[in-house]
């Protein structure tokens, strides 16, 4: 073994050093008080399980994301968890098995086998806040609300909110009647925005003129709310599941009516999961969503009882980058090591007021400057004083 | 700011006409120039001049806007995290799986097949029911069958004198190869705007050349 056997960590895991965890643990706090303000009960689902329950709806990516290992008491496979949401899911709907809306909110390390983006982690912390139980569109609009308030806590004021709704390509998809294969290849020149190609596809399949006229059109609705009126003239002869989804995003337009909303109709993140609303939230020179969410109803039938569900979810390893730092406050006090029994009660009369006291030892190495105290406490006669320095 | 991602040679060469109908021109000449940055005539346009397989990455991660690549380069970096709105029909070429004539297949085993689109060749193998082993290559391609290296290659003909001087010949077609415009996702969502009326403008600049 060399050296650097045994220091170097793995691709994409990383460990966090003081400035950054109490950075990372302030953000947590702060975020966890805020859903405990807005009801949300948080849950703390287990690091490990069976996988089966593990990739519940989480489709073909999820189920590369997660890592595996044989469980040696039953021979079945474990998983480590890639996403919190399924496992909260199955809270909801085999734990608490409540009839009215349920808030719940959590927190925890996900493992990804492989990084989702550039240099990025394969550990990331996730955090998130689900509504089950409620259909209609107010549970979204909370639930956006919540991850608004978020990213407010964050500290982050300018950001693009992009909304879509899975529900109108789902509609037009179905009434197109196209095969396994022509759907996988519709979907993947739709999420890549592949206009040429899409009209190309549509006509090979020779897809009835009008539903092919809906179809190109998908991709060109993304912009700002003027989007949704064009979408009602384009849609005009679509199924009414169609117009059904369109209110729904007219309803949170309405609400959030002091947040500018980009909407992009052919947004499919998550479509094998997804049922109704979903949004994402981006930042200048950021590529990628920082916080996303959506609608996924009856994710939790697989686990004994189909509910309404919507939520969202973001990494605090990568919101606390867009902390801006606090000025370092040092308001430490360093005691200097002492044998007077009057020491030792006083440090403990300071730490119970919530002072920072950092106790020296007998010979150590610095002095309380070089401990990054800006106090120090001081022996006059019986008394102890509190001097800065 | 909007940065636009392009990698010299060809593609350079043939976008910077299109740009120029969007009325993007480049401050500097990038064929002498040495910067890998370049100003243009609009304060908030950068052109980014990188190798054409790093601009899938670049774009990707929002390191740029817009990129423009080949078809063959977008099939290799296979990412769903790409919009690919404009098929600029500029680079155009082929995909072909080239060999010797006559190639005697190996009776048990599997076909060695030469390579730099190792996931593309792969892929369209295993789409055909075969199995093969990709030998990666990052050139001279045409040399792997002589050497008895691979039985087939994989690589972009346009002409096919290359493939003729050493003699081999086309045998299948994977795909037709043309450069696409491809958009950042946050991007085209922040920067629905500008991006938009650069992509309607590039479409009508293409569809003009092509009539």
């Amino acid at each position: 073994m060399q050296y650097q056997d045994y220091w170097l960590l793995p691709s994409g895991i990383t460990e966090i050093l003081p400035e950054e965890a109490a950075l990372l643990e302030d953000l947590r706090r702060k975020l966890l008080d805020l859903y405990a303000r807005w009801g949300y009960e948080m849950v703390i689902p287990p690091m490990i399980e069976y996988v089966e329950s593990l990739l519940v709806g989480g489709g073909k990516a999820l189920d590369l994301q997660t890592f595996r290992l044989t469980d040696q008491l039953t021979g079945r496979m474990m998983g480590v968890r890639a996403d919190m949401t399924p496992q909260v899911a199955r809270i909801d709907a085999h734990h608490l098995k409540r009839d009215v809306p349920t808030r719940l909110c959590y927190w925890g390390t996900v493992l990804h086998t492989r990084p989702n983006n550039f240099a990025g982690s394969r550990s990331l912390m996730q955090v998130g806040a689900e509504l089950y139980g409620y259909k209609g569109v107010s549970s979204d609009i909370e639930v956006l609300a919540l991850m608004l308030e978020t990213l407010r806590v964050v500290g982050l004021t300018e950001f693009h909110l992009d909304v879509g709704h899975v529900e109108i390509y789902r509609s037009l998809v179905n009434q197109a009647q196209l095969d396994a294969t022509q759907e996988i290849q519709l979907f993947d020149a739709i999420k890549r925005k592949a206009a040429v190609e899409l009209a190309e596809l549509l006509k090979t399949w020779r897809v009835e003129t009008t539903l092919a006229i809906m179809l190109n059109s998908l991709i060109h609705l993304h912009g700002d709310n003027s989007v949704l009126t064009e979408a009602r003239q384009q849609f005009k002869t679509a199924p009414a599941a169609v117009h059904h989804a369109l209110d729904e995003l007219e309803q949170l337009h309405a609400a959030l009516d002091h947040t500018p909303l980009h909407f992009d109709l052919a947004e499919l993140r998550g479509y094998s999961y997804h049922t109704g609303i979903v949004f994402a939230a981006y930042i200048d020179k950021h590529g990628e969503a920082i916080a996303k969410g959506g609608r996924y109803d009856d994710i939790g039938k697989i686990f004994g009882r189909a509910r309404p569900a919507t939520g969202f979810s973001t990494n605090l390893r990568t919101l606390v980058t867009f902390t801006p730092a606090p000025p370092k406050q040092l308001t430490r006090i360093f005691a200097p090591y002492s044998t007077s029994p009057s020491w030792m009660a006083k440090v403990q009369e300071l730490r119970s007021q919530g002072e920072i006291v950092i106790c020296g030892l007998p010979q150590q190495v610095g002095d309380a400057k070089m401990m990054e105290c800006t106090r120090e406490l001081h022996q006059t006669g019986n008394d102890w004083q509190i001097i800065d320095i | 700011m909007l940065k636009i991602a392009l990698s010299k040679g060809r593609i350079l060469d043939d976008t910077l006409p299109l740009l120029a109908t969007a009325d993007i021109v480049p401050r500097d000449n990038p064929e002498t120039s040495r910067k890998l940055i370049l100003d243009t005539n609009h304060e908030d346009v950068k052109l980014v001049l990188i190798r054409a397989s790093d601009v899938p990455t670049y774009v990707e991660y929002g390191a740029a806007d817009i990129g423009v690549a080949g078809k063959d380069v977008l099939m290799e970096y296979d990412s769903d995290d790409l919009y690919e709105p404009l098929d600029l029909k500029i680079a155009q070429c082929r995909l072909m799986v080239a060999g010797r004539e006559n190639t005697p297949l190996p009776p048990h085993g599997r076909l060695r097949i030469a390579t730099k689109y190792t996931k593309t060749t792969q892929r369209y193998y295993a789409q055909q029911g075969i199995q093969v082993e990709v030998i990666k290559l990052y050139g001279s391609m045409e040399l792997a069958p002589l050497v008895g290296l691979a039985d087939f290659i994989v690589d972009l003909v346009e002409t096919g004198n290359t493939l003729r001087a050493n003699g081999l010949v086309e045998l299948e077609q994977i795909a037709r190869i043309s450069s696409r415009l491809v958009v950042n996702k946050a991007a085209m969502k922040i920067k629905y705007q500008q991006i938009k009326h650069l992509i309607s403008q590039l479409q009508q600049a293409v569809a003009q050349k092509t009539v």
